[in-house]
């Protein structure tokens, strides 16, 4: 069977690449420039980045956003967590439909309608828009794609471990803590990191949600793309993608990460370096 | 037991999105029948709830069709949604048309290779789109980086920004991911003895490719196709940054009356429009979608 790559496979795989990290990039080098002019290479400097330092209201924003963004991630796995638990374990419980029709659409709504919908939720109950308003809206859209990557792997976790706990005199609640929990604990950190990262560029359904004295740095970032393109632009927006990045890789290391078969026959005959690693109660 | 557990661990996460992710489709419908006031909130009739049962007859009263009739009327909604069915419709076939190879050429690598490229093209659907678009900016605007290729290249310029042709490459750039993902997933979940069975019987590997690969790899390009079309129709940022004043999206439109125009109403109708265009693609991939088999 041929099974290594052609050469249409490898170049077809490389222009994708280049597609995709060209643009990035290309804004990354441009923010060590030191001209004035975004688009004019005028020697290499740190120049922006220390424009950033002294830029307040921006600074001001990434402090808004980070914290926004641990809040609601922490919100959306917890909830995340339950809400993929009922879908891999619960059976077909009353108005397990809806539910799963709730988990799941907002993965493919647009934010536009999200962003709409949750302002609109906020004017009825009279809550004042602002810190509170967003996190509670980026907890609601990311606590979907928490639910899907804690899905995943419950999927193909073995239940009977679990039970085998409650057999053994452990409550529900307490075998679930001391043998799930674990099993699944790369996932739920993958999905804090995905769910961080979200929250982290989410322009649309912030500035929805959010009121005076609450501004993200999406937000922040948007009023000033409007204005054109400026190299403090590039600074800031390198740094995002650096630490977004990071936290992506480093979730998609930990869900990666080979699971030990949590059968114990299978754990003896399927011995790895990476068995030595996973976590295991 | 089971079963009630089940239910027991829904309860809470299904109440968080029952109260807002659900009922706020219901005020959508509820302003989309108001219409605007100059008061804050800026539109009539305002539901009074210590008015009892009277206050709700005289909300329901104050309830008209005329911000649809005026979507109907002005021909300005019918063209953002015709040119956003028609954009994301363009796009989702681009996004076919570049992402099978990529996907293919991916599944043709060794385990390792693959678990590493797929990352490298997860990565950028993860960092956000607003800056990613930004970028583009700096590389087609009239002095920008393509430009200065061109012309080092002695090729005439090229001016697409602020048209609907960088709109659509914009489109195809920010979802290609979107795209790929879907695509890999099945192609990487293919039996290689189906292959080797039609291989043995005598097809050759342009044959095993038509007749066997692709058909079984269409469920993953329309679970692609409805990834990226859903939210492409309500895209807000790229026919922003990129299309010109002439871009009539309907994210933008939504977001233009709601922000620019303070018109609610109207912006609610726009919305539960696009919706309930958007409903049927959306029950399809919510039947795709699965946690667990």
């Amino acid at each position: 069977m041929s099974r290594g790559p052609t050469l249409f496979n490898r170049v077809s795989v490389a222009l994708g690449l280049v597609f995709l990290y060209a643009p990035i990039v290309l804004l990354v080098v441009y923010s060590f420039n030191d001209g004035r002019l975004a688009t004019v290479w005028a020697g290499a400097s740190l120049r922006w980045y220390r424009a950033l330092l002294n830029d307040a209201q921006m600074l001001d924003a990434v402090w808004v956003s980070l914290r926004v963004g641990v809040l609601a991630a922490s919100l959306a796995t917890v909830l995340g967590a339950l809400a993929a638990v009922a879908l891999t374990r619960g059976g077909r419980f009353r108005g397990r439909l809806g539910f799963s029709a709730m988990v799941y659409a907002p993965l493919v709504m647009p934010e536009v309608i999200l962003g709409l919908s949750l302002l609109l939720l906020f004017v009825a109950l009279d809550l004042p828009r602002g810190f509170w308003t967003v996190v509670l809206s980026h907890a609601t859209v990311t606590l979907c794609y928490a639910a899907v990557v804690i899905g995943a792997r419950l999927s193909s976790f073995d239940w009977t471990l679990e039970d085998a706990a409650r057999d053994l005199g452990r409550r529900p609640l307490g075998a679930f803590l001391a043998v799930t929990l674990p099993n699944i604990a790369p996932a739920v950190g993958a999905a804090w990191m995905l769910a961080f990262a979200l929250s982290l560029d989410d322009l649309v359904i912030a500035s929805f949600a959010s009121g005076p004295g609450a501004t993200t740095l999406p937000m922040r970032l948007y009023s000033q793309v409007r204005l054109g393109v400026n190299p403090e632009i590039n600074a800031v927006s390198s740094l995002i993608i650096g630490g977004v990045g990071a936290a992506v890789a480093a979730a998609w290391l930990l869900q990666s990460r080979r699971t030990a078969p949590t059968r114990p026959s299978l754990r003896l005959r399927a011995p790895g370096p990476s068995c030595a690693r996973s976590p295991r109660s | 037991m089971r079963r009630r557990r089940g239910g027991l661990a829904a309860l809470v996460p299904g109440l968080w999105l029952a109260l807002f992710f659900a009922f706020p489709f219901l005020l959508v419908a509820k302003l989309s029948l108001s219409h605007t006031a100059l008061a804050m909130p800026p539109y009539a009739p305002q539901l009074d709830l210590a008015a009892g049962w009277p206050g709700l007859v005289e909300t329901v009263r104050g309830f008209d069709l005329a911000t649809y009739r005026r979507l109907i009327d002005d021909p300005l909604y019918l063209k953002a949604f015709a040119s956003s069915l028609g954009l994301a419709g363009a796009a989702t076939g681009l996004l076919l048309l570049i992402g099978y190879p990529i996907a293919y050429g991916v599944t043709r690598f060794r385990p390792a290779t693959r678990r590493l490229l797929i990352l490298a093209i997860a990565l950028p659907f993860w960092t956000s789109s607003l800056i990613r678009i930004y970028a583009w900016i700096a590389i087609l605007k009239p002095a920008g980086l393509l430009n200065k290729a061109l012309g080092l290249l002695g090729l005439p310029a090229l001016n697409i920004l602020n048209t609907n042709a960088a709109v659509l490459l914009g489109l195809v750039y920010a979802y290609l991911p979107f795209m790929v993902l879907p695509l890999y997933a099945v192609l990487d979940r293919q039996d290689a003895a189906l292959l080797e069975a039609a291989q043995d019987l005598g097809a050759s590997p342009r044959q095993v490719f038509w007749r066997v690969t692709f058909p079984l790899s269409l469920p993953g390009a329309a679970a692609g196709a409805l990834l990226c079309f859903i939210p492409m129709v309500g895209e807000f940022v790229i026919p922003d940054l990129l299309g010109g004043s002439g871009t009539l999206m309907l994210g933008r439109t939504i977001w233009t009356e709601f922000f620019a125009n303070r018109d609610w109403p109207t912006a609610s109708a726009v919305a539960l429009v696009m919706l309930a265009a958007l409903l049927i693609p959306i029950l399809l991939v919510q039947r795709h979608a699965r946690v667990a088999p």
